[in-house]
């Protein structure tokens, strides 16, 4: 390669490797978020948009306590989610790799993983509903033990069940990178720490989680973006009575205040592109997997 | 063959549309019919509008009895607006809701209607037509009531005319009163006022539909029958209306009075059927779906009054020669009876009930137009059973449901800030 590369002509040849995923890029995604950053700075009177700057919508924006509060709800629900995914998803991976001694029953116990995806997420939601309700299946079950005399009410439509279907839908998406990493790890450095003398918690804590933090670290964005990104299950699952960041913003579009939720939009960017970065900045993704 | 089949179903339509029009209006409607006989096999007419309004099974009776092709595309009135102000080229003939209407039409994407060209027009219900009730007194002017919006002073007009013009923005089609659904059987006495919306009794069994501009005037309607309030027009709150309205919600919801916010039909049917809930927001054929499942809801007529909508059938700007001439014809047929039967069936009054009449069996007309009791099965246009031999249709009577309405679906002036607080109430 090195030898070659004095001709000019070969110097146009790493530009045009990645011409194409550039342009792919700057097509369905520079454009798109070039439109909506316009579209945030410009006036609208209910129906049609004027391309005139304006620092209305932001100003509307950062001065209303709502949009702190609805960060703050969606910024809870993702960070819960997130816990609860980490510990399923690295149990069930650690279970997978280090208990389970053959390939071929790993294989098969991760596809059982993945079996309630073979249905739609919509319908794994909704089956939560009759379960939770107040006269559905647990309510009636504790009901007839005689642990309560009254339904519980906080089940469904509430922060609880919005929370557990999150931790339903996006557990997978936790456990298939963790157990990725983990298989990675060579067998013969646990029995060298054994070996020393560690005990297994010790061999947890200094040579598994390290070890699969990058697991954990592309879990955790694949969970923090779908969990900021959601409006459906917010909606559904609270009954309509928690409003997520773009459950509001579907309620601008819905009428025709187009540029208030791009400016909306614009800062749930900002926010989740902060998110991210921050779990880059504990685990450097790109030089873990270059290993 | 084409050409004898669409004579003789045009024939037909003037039969049953000429019977109160003179002959002079209906030949206006018609020009050259030689020239239109030969073309109108050609012609493909698409349709687009909320799914109780744009049905496959009536563009299908329609493209028999005219001779052309009426294609369809349903679209609620949500995703409906940004396509009339953005695309419009992509729609030809749309039924709106009226308060939708109210908020697109300065768009100038539509075409005005000549009423003159419509023979069905004298024949429209005066409630829509010239928003008069049944006795000739004006009906409410809470919210927007369709005729607000049914008339412009010109052709290019972006406002809308004080009154009575011959240029008329849309066909009225289709309207109905809404009110609230109940559970008789958990609740197990009578309800006769929006107060019980807010009732501390049914405490964390109340949901409100999440439409902001529908949901509030339930709320309205229930904090005006606690004398906690009297608008001015709850179809058009002053700023702080608005604050006093939302404010209280937010302090009821804190309390728990609500069980949830549904925003689709099979939400409120699955609220309401599973008990989750007693008394919540509805529209008429969620009723249905809960009753079919063997389980007690009643339409609940409040004495405060019902919540009236409507949709009209209007026409984009681009439109015009062969296709225009079939939009007009369209129009005429959709008014002259088939389709207001076939959406009676469904419990929506039609803009001319003495035409949908002509297509619905006593039985039928008695059950839904009359508030008598049923002498036979009342089943709707698919087969489905609705109700029971005696049984009587919610709230009574055309007279007694339209003829008692207290607010239009509207659109508020101060709509941006009163979504930015309905925003805040959902979130609270």
């Amino acid at each position: 390669m090195s030898g070659r590369s004095s001709g000019g002509g070969t110097r146009l040849v790493p530009y045009l490797q990645v011409a194409p995923l550039a342009l792919f890029t700057i097509a369905f995604v520079g454009i798109p978020i070039m439109t909506l950053l316009a579209l945030s700075f410009w006036q609208t009177d209910g129906i049609s948009i004027y391309r005139e700057f304006t620092l209305e919508n932001y100003r509307e924006l950062f001065t209303s306590g709502l949009t702190y509060r609805l960060f703050y709800t969606t910024i809870k629900f993702a960070l819960i989610t997130l816990v609860a995914t980490t510990i399923i998803g690295f149990t069930c991976s650690y279970f997978l790799v280090f208990h389970v001694r053959s390939l071929k029953w790993q294989i098969a116990l991760l596809l059982v993983c993945t079996i309630p995806f073979w249905t739609s997420n919509v319908i794994r939601m909704i089956s939560w509903i009759p379960f939770l309700g107040r006269e559905g299946l647990f309510n009636r079950a504790i009901m007839s033990m005689g642990l309560t005399s009254e339904p519980l009410d906080f089940l469904l439509y509430s922060q609880f069940s919005v929370v557990l279907t999150y931790i339903h839908l996006y557990t997978l998406f936790m456990i298939v990178p963790i157990f990725n990493s983990m298989a990675k790890i060579n067998p013969n450095i646990i029995e060298a720490a054994r070996d020393a003398g560690a005990s297994g918690w010790q061999i947890l804590t200094t040579i598994i989680i390290p070890l699969s933090r990058t697991g954990i670290a592309l879990g955790a964005i694949f969970v923090v973006t779908l969990v900021m990104g959601d409006f459906f299950v917010a909606r559904v699952m609270s009954g309509g009575q928690a409003a997520s960041v773009v459950s509001a913003m579907k309620n601008q579009i819905d009428n025709l205040f187009y540029p208030q939720a791009a400016a909306m939009a614009i800062l749930l960017i900002v926010v989740v592109a902060l998110l991210v970065s921050a779990i880059l900045r504990v685990v450097d993704i790109r030089s873990e997997l270059a290993k | 063959m084409t050409l004898d089949k669409a004579g003789v179903s045009r024939r037909k339509f003037l039969k049953t549309s000429a019977a109160a029009a003179g002959a002079a209006a209906g030949s206006g409607v018609i020009g050259a019919p030689m020239i239109w006989a030969q073309n109108i096999r050609d012609i493909t007419l698409s349709w687009t509008g909320p799914s109780f309004s744009v049905i496959a099974d009536i563009a299908q009776k329609a493209s028999e009895d005219l001779g052309f092709t009426i294609t369809t595309q349903v679209m609620e009135s949500v995703n409906l607006m940004p396509r009339v102000v953005n695309q419009p080229e992509t729609l030809e003939v749309v039924d709106m809701e009226y308060w939708a209407l109210a908020k697109v039409w300065r768009s100038g994407n539509y075409q005005t209607i000549d009423p003159k060209k419509i023979a069905e027009w004298d024949n429209i219900t005066p409630i829509l037509k010239d928003g008069k009730n049944f006795d000739g007194t004006d009906l409410t002017r809470q919210g927007i009531l369709p005729y607000k919006v049914l008339y412009v002073d010109s052709a290019d007009s972006t406002e809308f005319a004080s009154g009575t013009t011959d240029i008329a923005t849309t066909v009225p089609l289709i309207f109905n009163a809404d009110t609230l659904g109940i559970r008789p059987d958990l609740i197990g006495r009578p309800v006769e006022s929006y107060a019980e919306l807010f009732n501390p009794e049914f405490k964390g069994k109340v949901a409100l539909v999440n439409v902001p501009g529908t949901g509030i005037l339930d709320a309205a309607n229930a904090f005006e029958a606690l004398g906690e309030i009297t608008y001015a027009d709850k179809g058009n709150m002053t700023r702080d209306e608005i604050d006093f309205t939302i404010n209280r919600l937010i302090e009821l919801k804190r309390d728990g009075q609500f069980r949830a916010f549904w925003v689709s039909f099979d939400e409120s049917v699955n609220l309401m059927a599973s008990g989750e809930v007693v008394i919540q927001s509805m529209w008429a054929p969620a009723v249905t779906a809960v009753k079919a499942r063997g389980i007690p809801c009643v339409y609940q007529g409040m004495k405060e009054g019902y919540r009236a909508w409507g949709d009209g059938t209007g026409i984009m700007k681009h439109l015009s020669g062969l296709k225009l001439d079939a939009a007009y014809e369209f129009m005429n047929w959709q008014l002259s009876g088939w389709q207001g039967g076939f959406i009676g069936r469904q419990g929506y009054y039609s803009s001319t009930p003495q035409n949908a009449r002509n297509f619905m069996t006593d039985n039928e007309w008695g059950y839904w137009y009359e508030g008598k009791p049923a002498t036979e099965e009342i089943v709707d246009p698919y087969g489905t059973v609705m109700d029971q031999v005696g049984a009587v249709r919610d709230g009574g009577s055309f007279e007694d449901r339209i003829g008692n309405i207290s607010v239009f679906n509207t659109v508020m002036d101060e709509e941006r800030y009163m979504v930015q607080r309905w925003n805040e109430f959902i979130s609270a």
